[in-house]
């Protein structure tokens, strides 16, 4: 098993899980969030994010997920460290752009914004809701339950700028994915050139679902107050 | 056509090597870039100058010897080509053309825009064949192969060697090498007694000579001059895993 | 000098096994006792130094590439022969006996040619095993494809890359024995000169191609592995780096240089397109197999094509002339090599040349009708690409244009039935050594020659040799005086060399060689022209030692330098072959002399004179080479005039 983690398929076998189990917790994210569209009161959104904090299941996926995070960040480093000293002399001239895309080349760069991103997030809300708590949590309309609904898009609501950091964010998510997700099976050997075809589009349609999503939501809280 | 050339210039190993810029007159674009080249070693040589050193060999395109990074690219700005099969009318007239060796840790430079690729050969060493003694192999049609696993075990097995996967790879990754070999002797029923081993004697000597990971950015594909496809490395990492979970 | 053949006695079909089950071998506790030097990596090496290590042997390998994957065979691409009959068309092992000696115009050894057809189908069966991709049919079952000079289907192939296959099947083998050990592989290292110890030779001395390193090396017996000399015409089909001074420092070194004018003319190459051009592109022979060949009828309508005024496609039917079906109705655009070639020589000579005037065209505008695109892509599709970026024009809309060139030579060092030369302990396998293909080989006959030497006949003769070399014992360059002086006289060669300091680059001078070899000693031969060839050859040579000029240093890398040493070793053997083409008063296989032609054109062989291998002795600098006859005595087959008609 050791050498199996040493060797770089091993390494990226492992980027490859942690990444598929990430794209499944964006998925459930994203359902849970957009509770914030469809209903406007914010129950919906209160006891699905209560039902997260409490449930059992969720309680054990939560330190797992952490730690894919933190794998995923540090196999990532390693990867990359490794790859630059592969070639210890650049080119003078290169012309990348031929033979492959932007996102594709510069994983690292997405996902050390996404990183930023995600300090911030998790400083937003995640931290508060676990850990510090804040007035508009308190608010509760249901016995029992943080009106995080409240928290969210009142944040959304005050500041322009956190609702750009969001959008951006989701953006540089969405470029991340673009590469991310049929490269995750192809690293599991489960592509071909049939298949490739098939994941892509695949990717595609959940890049858009997912990183537009995300995007859309502070977008909706904002403007949908803005008209109200 | 009149070129301008920069030409990575690099004595012997160790040396530090610089660009040099040189000026041709009278390029036919009927003729081979190599050709080209041949025409400026022929004028250094005449001046007393040392002439460029590039590897060539069969100018055919198949023996794999010629590499060089042209203007950004390696093999130069035409698909599915070696450097040797590459003309000039791909250029214009009053060009100046970027020339560099493959740049990789596992290609050390020789001399100007020569490198070593004998990594190459050790990872085939290290499990690139199938063990079979002379004169012990059964009948030919004794082994029956599905006509579309023999063409698919023929893509993966046009790899040259020339390396344009290293060159081009930004991780510097020899992925695409090793696939089209365990991909080739995977897809055959006589390579699956080692397939178990191969794919790991062959995985761990590449990450031993210190080429990077792959990270699926397909830019080997794009640029090997016999277009063998990522799915090879596909079937790499199905290969690799399975034989980590068999032992 | 005379020649002793050492073909085994009884009847032909029994020849090889008979010989096996009497001859000597080396016990496996001996065998890592021997060291053997194997000089090439290309088919007839790498399969010979991998089936020498798997026997136990201690074997050293050398080639000038940077890998042994390169060598030149890996440029073949039509297929290799083999009597399988798979197809149940009629073949057998007697069939591609015959159809090799008779492809060869009779001018080959019985013996050696049925034993190489008697083996070619234990080569499929290695190489299959070996992971070899060959093309399979629907069923799974092994795919055929006819080639020119048979009228079977019997040659294997994997798409247009069988020689990089059956190679990489070799190198594979190869890898397997250098990873165990009992093979050291010397990459990017050329051989310059033989070692001999009391006129056997025992080894070699080197130059480290990256470094300018001389070095000695000591073998039991040595296997010169080293290909064909076609380079000596400076354009051909063959590698930049493809030399002949292996076999020519063995020829100087006392061993036979035998029918060195038989220089194969293949047919379907890429025509020349000017001053700079450096080498020539083949296109396999087996397009033949779909295309059809033609010249316009009228000499107005090729001129028209010549200035571009007429498109070949815009050209009826009727006013095309097919030449090789017209003359060869049985054979077709199928007909041998030297008698394509020919054909085609005489109608551009004539004036109904297109293109340059020296090309004529290869349709596949029927082909393409019969089977459709998709056929004629899965069969041909990398040798179109090939030629559409080097002409830049597409095949499957107008017909490709193609040109006779020097591609392969029969010719090489002189062996016996055992491979070895008139040198003891120096042995020739392969492209290099003379055997089998007679005056012109037929397709797809050089790889399996090449594996058939390297697998199943070399460790196997070589072994007869050793066993009488139990007694010596490992020599030490560094003790052993003999291996001293020869890198002294190798260095002083390249000093001598790098001295001269003249003004001519090594390839200007190199191309009036070819000139000279292609204008008269090429295609068509006769007496003025080859006497003429030779006065010209003796001034190049002239030139070249009084200024040549190589920049650089002999102590390091030195591409120029490699260079020189190639082409002074073609500046003599150029010589050669004129004076061997001068001497055979006959047009056979490869080798046409206009003076002996029938009324028809047809090449007229004299077999009452010249039905024998003719083997070259050197006599020393300055002097005229000795020549030796070793008569060719059919026992088993009648020996007919070549008629490809009917």
């Amino acid at each position: 098993m050791a050498s199996f983690l040493n060797s770089s398929i091993g390494k990226k076998f492992l980027m490859s899980i942690t990444g598929l189990f990430l794209i499944t917790f964006l998925l459930v994210h994203l359902i849970v969030n957009s509770l914030i569209i469809f209903d406007p009161t914010g129950a919906l959104f209160n006891s699905a994010a209560h039902f997260m904090g409490s449930n059992p299941v969720i309680k054990i996926v939560e330190p797992v997920l952490a730690i894919g995070f933190i794998l995923h960040i540090i196999y990532a480093c390693f990867l990359t460290l490794t790859n630059q000293w592969a070639r210890p002399v650049d080119y003078d001239k290169k012309h990348a752009g031929n033979s492959s895309t932007w996102a594709s080349r510069n994983m690292f760069v997405l996902g050390s914004l996404i990183l930023i991103f995600l300090i911030i997030h998790l400083s937003n809300f995640f931290w508060k809701i676990k850990f510090t708590g804040s007035e508009m949590l308190d608010q509760s309309t249901v016995d029992g339950i943080e009106n995080a609904y409240l928290l969210v898009t009142s944040f959304f609501i005050d500041w322009w700028w956190i609702d750009l950091i969001y959008v951006l964010g989701a953006i540089v998510l969405g470029i991340h994915l673009t590469h991310a997700f049929w490269a995750a099976f192809q690293t599991l050997g489960l592509s071909n050139d049939r298949w490739r075809k098939r994941l892509e589009v695949i990717g595609w349609i959940y890049t858009i679902i997912v990183a537009g999503g995300f995007a859309v939501i502070p977008l909706w809280v904002k403007i949908s107050s803005m008209i109200n | 056509m009149d070129l301008t050339l920069k030409i990575w210039r690099q004595d012997n190993r160790k040396a530090k090597g610089r660009f040099e810029i040189y000026t041709l007159k009278n390029i036919s674009p009927d003729s081979s870039f190599l050709e080209m080249l041949d025409v400026l070693n022929e004028q250094l040589v005449s001046g007393g100058q040392e002439p460029v050193v590039f590897d060539h060999d069969c100018r055919e395109g198949i023996c794999g010897t010629c590499s060089l990074y042209i203007n950004g690219r390696a093999h130069g700005p035409d698909d599915d080509i070696t450097t040797c099969q590459l003309h000039m009318r791909k250029f214009r007239d009053g060009d100046t053309i970027v020339i560099e060796p493959w740049r990789a840790g596992g290609f050390p430079v020789i001399k100007d825009l020569m490198v070593d690729r004998t990594a190459f050969d050790q990872i085939l060493q290290a499990g690139g064949f199938i063990s079979v003694n002379t004169g012990s192999a059964r009948d030919g049609n004794g082994i029956l192969i599905p006509k579309h696993k023999a063409d698919e075990a023929m893509d993966a097995a046009a790899c040259i060697g020339c390396g344009a996967c290293v060159a081009t790879c930004k991780n510097s990754s020899a992925m695409l090498f090793v696939a089209g070999k365990v991909s080739h002797l995977a897809l055959l029923p006589q390579g699956r007694p080692e397939a178990v081993r191969r794919a790991k004697a062959m995985v761990a000597k590449m990450d031993e000579l210190g080429f990077g990971a792959c990270t699926n950015t397909g830019a080997c594909e794009v640029e090997c001059p016999k277009g063998v496809s990522i799915e090879h490395i596909a079937r790499l990492n199905r290969e690799f895993l399975l034989a980590n979970l068999k032992s | 000098m005379k020649l002793n053949a050492k073909i085994p006695s009884g009847p032909l079909t029994e020849k090889w096994s008979l010989y096996k089950s009497a001859q000597n071998l080396v016990n496996p506790a001996n065998k890592r006792k021997f060291d053997i030097i194997v000089v090439g990596t290309g088919l007839a090496g790498a399969s010979a130094a991998a089936s020498l290590g798997e026997l136990g042997f201690k074997v050293k390998n050398f080639c000038y590439q940077d890998s042994p994957r390169r060598a030149h065979s890996i440029a073949a691409q039509g297929g290799i022969n083999a009597a399988k009959n798979y197809q149940n068309d009629g073949d057998s092992i007697y069939r591609l006996f015959y159809d090799t000696i008779k492809g060869g115009d009779y001018r080959a050894r019985e013996a050696n040619v049925y034993r190489l057809a008697e083996v070619s189908n234990q080569i499929i069966d290695q190489c299959v095993g070996q992971g070899v991709p060959f093309a399979r049919d629907y069923g799974g079952y092994l795919d055929n494809r006819s080639f020119g000079g048979a009228l079977v289907s019997r040659t294997f192939y994997a798409r247009g890359q069988t020689g990089q296959q059956l190679l990489l099947g070799a190198y594979g083998a190869l890898n397997r024995q250098i990873a165990a050990g009992n093979i050291k592989l010397y990459n990017r290292t050329e051989m310059m000169d033989i070692i001999l110890v009391d006129g056997i030779a025992r080894g070699i001395v080197t130059r480290n191609l990256e470094t300018g390193e001389l070095e000695s090396h000591f073998g039991h017996a040595v296997v010169l592995a080293t290909g064909g000399y076609g380079n000596v015409y400076f354009l051909s089909t063959n590698a930049m780096g493809s030399n002949a001074s292996a076999i020519w420092k063995a020829y100087k070194k006392g061993a036979a240089f035998a029918n060195p004018a038989f220089v194969q003319i293949h047919p379907t190459c890429i025509p020349v397109h000017g001053a700079s051009q450096s080498k020539l592109t083949l296109m396999s022979e087996s397009l033949r197999n779909d295309g059809r060949i033609w010249v316009p009828k009228e000499k107005e309508d090729a001129e028209k094509i010549r200035t571009g005024k007429l498109k070949p496609t815009d050209l009826p039917e009727e006013k095309r002339d097919y030449y090789l079906e017209r003359r060869y109705p049985a054979f077709g655009n199928l007909v041998p090599r030297d008698v394509a070639s020919r054909a085609a020589k005489e109608r551009c000579d004539a004036g109904y040349g297109v293109g340059s005037g020296q090309a004529v065209y290869l349709d596949f505008k029927d082909a393409l009708n019969r089977l459709g695109k998709n056929v004629i892509e899965e069969r041909y599709g990398n040798l179109f690409q090939m030629y559409e970026k080097i002409v830049d024009e597409n095949p499957y809309q107008t017909p490709m244009m193609i040109y006779p060139a020097i591609h392969y030579t029969m010719g090489g060092l002189w062996v016996d039935y055992e491979l070895m030369t008139t040198i003891p302990g120096l042995f020739s396998i392969g492209e290099a050594n003379f055997s089998d293909h007679g005056a012109n080989r037929l397709g797809a006959s050089a790889l399996m020659q090449g594996l058939a030497d390297g697998y199943f006949v070399l460790p196997f003769t070589i072994q007869n040799y050793l066993a009488g070399q139990l007694s010596v014992a490992r020599m030490d360059p560094a003790k052993q005086p003999e291996f001293g002086q020869a890198i002294e006289s190798v260095r002083e060669w390249n000093d001598k060399l790098m001295g001269i300091k003249g003004t001519r680059t090594v390839d200007s001078i190199h191309k009036e060689l070819g000139l000279a070899m292609w204008d008269h000693v090429g295609m068509g031969r006769n007496r003025a022209g080859l006497e003429e060839g030779i006065e010209k050859i003796r001034k190049v040579r002239e030139l070249f030692w009084s200024e040549v000029r190589i920049p650089g240093t002999a102590n390091a890398m030195n591409i120029e330098l490699e260079k020189a040493n190639r082409v002074a070793d073609f500046l003599e053997l150029g010589e050669l072959i004129a004076k061997d083409a001068l001497h055979r008063e006959e047009s056979c296989g490869g080798h046409f002399r206009e003076e002996h032609a029938m009324s028809d054109g047809e090449a007229k062989r004299d077999d009452e004179h010249f039905k024998y291998v003719g083997a070259w002795e050197y006599k020393g600098p300055g002097q005229e080479p000795e020549l030796t006859r070793e008569p060719l005595d059919y026992e088993f087959i009648q020996v007919k005039t070549r008629n490809y008609k009917e």
